[in-house]
């Protein structure tokens, strides 16, 4: 406590949290300030972190239902050559729902919704930074998801696959609408996802307690910290692909365009740039779900802690250098794609080393098979037959071969599902009772993990043989006798079995929710911060600020744990830490709840959504937003309160 | 093939179909048997690799003794034993990647170098959703010009020009070898070196659009006699019609809709945007793979094409049964 120690006295009338300020009285106190107002208008408004993600968790978890729906009318018209079930225009806006919702809909936003739940609660804040930002990422993220799907269901959905590459998305041949809803609904997930991203590296690098350096942070954050720096340079790319694409749709620049001199494989590059950083804003969360399952159903602490700390930044700066290897069949010099082949066979090495450490936890440890840990296990299983694929698929005289070919389809599911679906149906129901405030069902946890395990190798395995058997991608039919009947036959019963399974997922998480055993504050005994407050926390998160002198605070510290006094009870305020060494900086005021952001949505909105149809909505659009935006940041007060310093 | 009958039992035998006419493990031409190799050794390291993670996996959870856990308060403490055991991971993967790098290099120039001395010459022209094929020759009358399909001699190396005229599509026989995509506003290439007769069926590998599924093509790759046979007979413009009923087809065709966007060579029909019919009946398939070359497959496709292949860019133009039997016959006549 040496830093809070040197505090200067607080002006009395101020009232504070201390030793004169604690208990029943400060939490109800707390309460008060932290609540967001009743009502509609109060939901509508509401900033807390907790909220955000949590309904980001269940939208990504509706979209995922849906592209779900999609995947399984897609077995349905494939289980049988020369099926006529489904349309071959029908088809093509199937798959692109499906993969688009999916990617930008689905796993990127779950993801966030994660982090943005647990990341202020593991390092031991009130608040996310930037919290009204948070509340606009997720209306936005919202916005763009309703404009997609309401176009797919007026039918003017998109058809140009979810990589939408021109000429065939541009205005020569992607005619109507649907591209250019697609390449908005982009505009919006992005500016969700950078958002939350800025709003997530600021939390973790001035907002964690005292004492939680960077080499005492979970493993989870450090998954946070390294995805959200990856939003942050990656979205950008997207942006300006997609930017020029709509701008070549609605008034003609012609960037993609060769008879006019543009490029067609500029989409390529621009987009791949962002998309292969994507799967990995995908999967390293994931790992970072891992490393914390691990460590408390191995009960200890997580072996080669900067081992697996260095493989999250290896991964992140290397996914930076492969996105020419989704490029292989293009054309381009053959010295210059032996690089990419290296560099993605490289990026399976830190991947390896986390693999090792998790194994090696678990051989140090007293493992527990509890649902959590055998997703986990499930994981590893699965996974690794997906990073493997992804080395063979690395080489150029193997993927010319493999691209765009059922093998592929079957790779990127292993990894996805494998990789992220896995760790998060675990990571769900080990954060479930922090979400809501009781358990899961164990049995009906063991049962949907076996099936949708066991579903889950029959409906993707035989894709590997369908591929090298001739299958390529995106196609609603195939001719007879080329040895696809039967692993599709395969693959589209393992799919009803999965979705059997998820259902089965949804039906625990329903009836967990209403009559789930109630949990108490570290059901799982594990070692974070997240659990040492109640479940589900209040919505100031912690009545004190605990202090930090280990990575597993709640097994090495236990509930003598120190914490920091004098942050204000009346109003709104965070602590600041530095951002290595994580000492008491400042107090710093958070923001009140705040209906602006959700009008803020609504402008963006009109604008985006208009600008589809006139250029002109781009700067008529822009007066709303701004509006909304001074309203936003209207000064609450004009006299700043005297602000004494702590250090 | 012994290697062929490794990788099928890898692959769970009975799924993997190593004969097809479009399987990547056929392996009949240059590029496609260096495929088949070069799979084997990263099946063979991949299949190692695999097994060491999952029985280490088994093997830690089975363990049950001498736990460095929380119930001994000794949840930060590691074996000595792990350091070691990182030090020879870490270099077993490196290793085991290094060396598939390596030979994916190797393979790669293997493949290139296959490019150096071809001998024969064709353009692909991709469109939505159908090929144009054209072989070249010094002499311009020797040129030939046909679609949807391409005959190969073989063990003759043969450099493949490729170009789209639309959108992005990619050009795949795995038998043969990998893909090449066809972008509009460049020229790629694709060397083909078959090593084996046999029919074979290529199919576009990047999506094109709404018939993407439905856009292959037939290859035959023949001996050279067999080839210079089929290469003389395409020289040939199309046969005047014979009886009464090619005539009548003839007619419909140069009159009517058909010779606007189709050539058939020695006719007044030279529309040049649709595939070129000259021996349109010495073909495997019809609309590019979709339907076999049959008669009845002719009739129903000239009957309404909108049904066997949605979207392609044939529109229906209301021929009634009597002109759809006559130009099925006159159509017949185009060997």
């Amino acid at each position: 406590m040496t830093a809070a120690e040197k505090a200067k006295a607080p002006p009395i009338d101020v009232p504070r949290d201390g030793p004169e300020l604690t208990g029943a009285e400060l939490q109800r106190r707390l309460a008060r300030t932290w609540d967001s107002p009743p009502g509609l208008i109060g939901w509508l408004s509401s900033v807390d972190h907790k909220d955000v993600g949590r309904r980001y968790i269940v939208t990504a978890l509706l979209f995922l239902a849906l592209a779900g729906a999609l995947a399984i009318v897609m077995r349905l018209q494939l289980a049988r050559p020369g099926n006529d079930m489904v349309g071959a225009a029908r088809y093509n806006e199937i798959f692109t729902m499906h993969g688009t919702t999916m990617m930008f809909l689905f796993a990127v936003p779950v993801m966030q919704g994660m982090q943005i739940y647990l990341t202020p609660l593991m390092v031991g804040t009130r608040s996310t930074a930037f919290p009204r930002l948070n509340a606009f990422s997720y209306w936005t993220y919202l916005a763009g998801g309703c404009l997609l799907w309401v176009a797919f269901i007026l039918n003017i959905g998109p058809d140009v696959g979810w990589f939408a590459y021109p000429p065939l998305s541009g205005p020569q041949y992607g005619i109507g609408k649907r591209a250019d809803i697609w390449a908005q609904m982009v505009t919006f997930t992005e500016i969700a996802a950078l958002a939350a991203a800025v709003s997530l590296v600021a939390t973790i690098l001035k907002q964690r307690a005292p004492g939680m350096t960077l080499a005492r942070m979970p493993l989870f954050v450090w998954a946070t910290l390294v995805t959200s720096l990856m939003v942050i340079f990656s979205m950008p790319s997207v942006a300006l692909a997609s930017g020029m694409l709509l701008s070549d749709r609605l008034v003609g620049t012609q960037f993609y365009n060769p008879v006019e001199r543009g490029d067609a494989l500029l989409w390529q590059h621009l987009f791949w740039f962002f998309g292969h950083p994507e799967v990995y804003i995908i999967f390293l969360p994931a790992t970072g779900f891992i490393s914390e399952i691990v460590a408390t159903f191995a009960r200890r602490s997580v072996v080669h802690y900067p081992i697996v700390v260095l493989s999250l930044v290896a991964t992140g700066i290397l996914a930076f250098g492969l996105w020419v290897h989704h490029m292989f069949a293009t054309g381009l010099p053959r010295v210059g794609y032996s690089f990419y082949t290296a560099a993605s066979i490289a990026v399976s090495v830190p991947t390896g080393l986390q693999i090792f450490c998790w194994i090696a936890t678990l051989w140090e440890g007293r493992p527990r098979l509890e649902v959590p840990l055998l997703y986990v296990i499930g994981f590893i299983f699965t996974f690794v037959i997906g990073g493997l694929t992804g080395v063979m698929i690395a080489a150029v005289p193997l993927d010319l071969q493999l691209h765009d070919t059922y093998f592929i389809v079957a790779h990127f599911h292993y990894v996805l599902i494998g990789g992220a679906v896995f760790p998060l149906l675990g990571a769900i129901t080990y954060w479930f009772p922090k979400l809501t405030g009781r358990m899961m069902s164990e049995g009906l946890g063991k049962v949907g993990f076996w099936m949708i395990f066991l579903g889950f190798q029959l409906a993707f395995f035989p894709m590997h043989i369908a591929g090298l058997n001739g299958m390529p991608r995106r196609v609603y039919t195939y001719p007879a006798g080329m040895g696809l009947e039967l692993p599709n036959m395969l693959s589209s019963i393992g799919s009803l079995v999965v979705a059997l399974a998820v259902l089965l997922f949804v039906v625990n998480m329903v009836k967990s929710v209403l009559v789930g055993k109630k949990a108490d504050p570290n059901p799982w005994n594990a070692p974070t911060l997240e659990w040492a407050t109640a479940c589900p926390p209040p919505r100031y998160n912690f009545a004190h600020i605990p202090m930090i002198d280990s990575r597993t605070p709640l097994w090495d510290q236990g509930k003598r744990m120190p914490v920091v006094h004098g942050l204000r009870v009346e109003d709104r305020e965070l602590l600041l830490t530095s951002v290595l060494a994580a000492e008491p900086d400042v107090r710093e005021p958070s923001a009140e709840p705040s209906l602006w952001p959700f009008i803020a949505t609504l402008a963006v909105t009109v604008m985006f959504v208009c600008s589809i149809f006139s250029p002109w909505a781009v700067l008529f659009g822009a007066v709303p937003v701004t509006i909304a935006l001074i309203a936003w940041f209207w000064p609450k007060s004009p006299v700043p309160d005297p602000e004494p310093t702590i250090s | 093939m012994n290697r062929r009958a490794a990788i099928c039992v890898l692959l769970a035998a009975p799924l993997a179909n190593c004969g097809g006419v479009q399987t990547a493990l056929g392996g009949e031409g240059a590029e496609g048997a260096n495929f088949v190799r070069l799979f084997t050794v990263f099946m063979i390291v991949c299949a190692a690799m695999y097994l060491i993670i999952t029985v280490g996996l088994i093997v830690a959870l089975r363990r049950r003794k001498s736990a460095l856990t929380l119930d001994d308060r000794r949840h930060h403490e590691t074996s000595p034993v792990l350091r070691p055991a990182l030090a020879i991971w870490t270099a077993l993967v490196v290793t085991g990647l290094a060396a598939l790098t390596v030979a994916s290099f190797l393979t790669d120039r293997s493949n290139a170098a296959v490019a150096r001395d071809s001998r024969l010459t064709l353009t692909v022209t991709a469109n939505q959703w159908w090929w144009d094929v054209e072989y070249h020759s010094p002499d311009a009358s020797r040129t030939v010009h046909t679609a949807n399909e391409i005959h190969l001699p073989v063990g003759v190396p043969a450099e493949v020009i490729l170009k789209s005229n639309d959108v992005i599509h990619s050009l795949w026989i795995p038998n043969l070898a990998g893909k090449q995509d066809l972008i509009p506003g460049r020229v790629t290439d694709l060397q083909l070196v078959p090593r084996k007769a046999g029919q074979y069926r290529g199919q576009c590998a990047e999506f094109c659009g709404i018939q993407h599924s439905l856009m292959a093509l037939d290859v035959t790759v023949e001996s050279k006699a067999d080839f210079q046979r089929w290469y003389q007979a395409q020289l040939q413009p199309a046969p005047p019609p014979a009886g009464s009923l090619e005539v009548a087809g003839y007619g419909y065709f140069t009159t009517r809709e058909c010779s606007s966007c189709h050539n058939i060579g020695g006719t007044p029909a030279s529309g040049q945007i649709a595939p070129d019919l000259t021996h349109f009946a010495s073909r495997r398939s019809i609309a590019a793979g979709t339907l076999p070359m049959t008669q009845a497959n002719v009739a129903r496709w000239l009957a309404d094409p909108q049904a066997q292949k949605p979207g392609n860019h044939m529109p229906n133009i209301g021929l009634s049964p009597d002109q759809v039997r006559a130009l099925t016959a006159y159509l017949g006549t185009l060997k």
